[in-house]
Formats: structure tokens, sequence, C-alpha cells
């Protein structure tokens, strides 16, 4: 295979990290939402844990585009 | 060291990915030399991402001098907006890392607003975004790693050591916990700079990748690219506003650690 090809599967499997962010954006969004509706009291306090965790979880799936532009653009 | 790789990139045009007519994302990042000047063999000239530097430290001491000008009992609205800013941060610190963390609150405050106003710079357009670069980010994120590290050791002396030590684990455990919790110590200040640059650099490229679609549509197709556009732009001030914020109370978190060790 050419090394330029292999560099582009690579890149797109590097992005496949975005799934996982996805999965954890969706679940802390869904959770907070949950414990929200049975006690609204309580959401409000919780709301920059909610932040922090969507930062937390979004980043995880950003670092597999940095190894993508990594493999893209340093090698 | 990535950044000059983009330069690099931007220079040649395209290059990998995007097709020829579409103009390169990563244009946007390049740095250019305003003021080219050399300093003991090394290249110390004044770029664009220092002149937005200096920007932001301007507007920073400005707005603040301004607003608290008269310091009234009762604030105008441009006082208020920097009393709501130094109760936000000063909140976060007490809450995160206690009373005695408040002798850090110049610190973390001046990060937090460095980074707010560097990253709402960034989101002008024909501007540049200097926390995209992670040269500047790791060196922010260094920074605050030394300073932690030497916070703890000056605090605790050699027990600080006892922080990679997790208490109520089986003796059997503790060489392989203690290895993550070095290595988990030791990635903080990498996964505290990479969150930052990442999160603003992708976000300017789809910027400015959908910006292109736009143009490219046309008058009769760009409509659906351009009401994308106004929402993702909304989502971008609302990141660029949480990635301070995370950036700050990550590093009251970490001050915290080095201050009570758990």
């Amino acid at each position: 295979m050419e090394a330029e090809a292999a560099k582009l599967i690579g890149a797109g499997l590097a992005s496949i990290a975005l799934v996982g962010a996805g999965v954890g954006i969706g679940t802390i969004f869904g959770n907070y939402l949950q414990g929200a509706l049975r006690n609204p009291s309580a959401a409000p306090t919780q709301f920059a844990n909610l932040l922090l965790g969507f930062a937390l979880a979004e980043a995880t799936g950003l670092f597999g585009l940095v190894v993508a532009l990594i493999i893209l653009f340093v090698f | 060291m990535i950044g000059a790789a983009y330069a690099e990139e931007a220079g040649h045009g395209g290059g990998h990915g995007g097709s020829a007519n579409l103009p390169d994302p990563m244009h946007q990042f390049e740095i250019k030399r305003i003021l080219p000047f050399e300093l003991f063999g090394f290249d110390a000239s004044f770029t664009n991402s220092a002149l937005f530097m200096v920007i932001a430290a301007c507007v920073i001491t400005l707005f603040t001098l301004y607003a608290m000008r008269k310091g009234a009992l009762v604030p105008t609205r441009l006082q208020s907006v920097a009393e709501v800013s130094y109760e936000f941060v000063a909140n976060m610190v007490r809450d995160n890392v206690g009373t005695e963390g408040m002798k850090y609150f110049p610190f973390v405050f001046t990060l937090f607003m460095f980074v707010l106003v560097l990253n709402m710079l960034g989101m002008v357009p024909y501007s540049f975004t200097v926390t995209s670069h992670i040269i500047v980010t790791f060196a922010l994120a260094a920074f605050i790693f030394i300073a932690v590290t030497l916070i703890g050791f000056w605090k605790h002396g050699v027990g600080f050591l006892k922080f990679f030590v997790p208490s109520g684990v089986p003796f059997v455990m503790l060489p392989l916990l203690v290895v993550i919790e070095v290595i988990s110590y030791l990635t903080r200040p990498v996964s505290l700079s990479v969150r930052l640059f990442a999160n603003m650099m992708a976000g300017h490229t789809m910027l400015k990748v959908f910006g292109a679609f736009v143009v490219a549509l046309g008058l009769l197709g760009g409509w659906a690219a351009l009401a994308f556009m106004v929402a993702f732009t909304g989502l971008e001030i609302l990141v660029a506003f949480l990635q301070a914020y995370v950036f700050a109370i990550l590093t009251c978190i970490y001050l915290n650690d080095a201050l009570h060790m758990h």
C-alpha cells in the first residue's frame, strides 16, 4: 500500500474517537436531564458540573482529532 | 511545532485533503511576522500571535481599570460586569480550593481572563486565535504544572510523594497503582493544553469549512449552510467561554490536590 493512502486511512480511523465523545456527551446530558426532572430544585446547583463534564467528555474525542491531524500534517 | 507545520501547509495551499477549489481551512492559523527580529540567533519576531496576546492584555487591563474607576456602591453596567467576573472566579477558587487558596486567586483570575479574552478575540472575523496553537496552551499548562508541583513540595515537603500512594488499597496492588497515579499526574499538562488547543482549532476549522460551503453553494443553496453557520458560531462562543472556565477550574483542582492532598 502507498504510504499516502495508509496515512489517509489512519487519519480516518483516528476520528473514530469521536464515537466515544458522542456517547459520553449523550450520557452526561441524558443523566443530567433525568436527575433534573426528578429533583428540579437541585438542578441549578449541578449546572457547573454539567458543563465541566461536557467539556471533559468532548475533549477526549478531540484528542482523536489531534491524532488525525498529526498523522496528516506532521508525518 | 505543530503550528509551524500548519503555517508551512498553508503556504503551499491545500496539499493533503481538501479539494483545490475550496480555501484551505488551516490558512487562518498561519503565523506571520510583523516585526522581524533576531535575538542571539533565535527568531524572536513580533508575530500576529504576539500582537493578539498584547491586545488581550491591554483589553483586560483597560476594561478592569475603566470599569472600576469610580468604585460606586451601586455599580454601573460596566462595573457590574467587572464585579461579576471577579465574583465568578473568586467563588470558583473558594469552592474548589478553600479559603487558604485565595492567595492564588490573582493568578487564577489572570489566567481565566487571559484565556477567555484570547478565545473571544478569536471569534472576531479575520482575527487570529492565539489559543489554537499548542505551544501557547502548553506553555501555560506547563507553568501551572510546575508551579503546582513546587507548591505541593513546599507545603508538604517529601510527604507530597504520599499523594501518589492511594490510601485503603491492598498492599499487593500498590506498585501498579502508584505507577498509574504517577502517569496520570504527568499527563496533566498534556491533557490540559491539548483540550484547549484542540477545541479551539477544531471549532475554527469547522467554521472555515462551512463558511467555504456557503460560498461554494452560492445564492441558491447556501442558506442551509449559512443557518448552520449561525448556530455553530453561537456554539463556538459557548465553547470559548467553557474552555476558559474548564482551564481555570482544573487549575483550581490541581491546586487543591497540591494544598490538601486529595
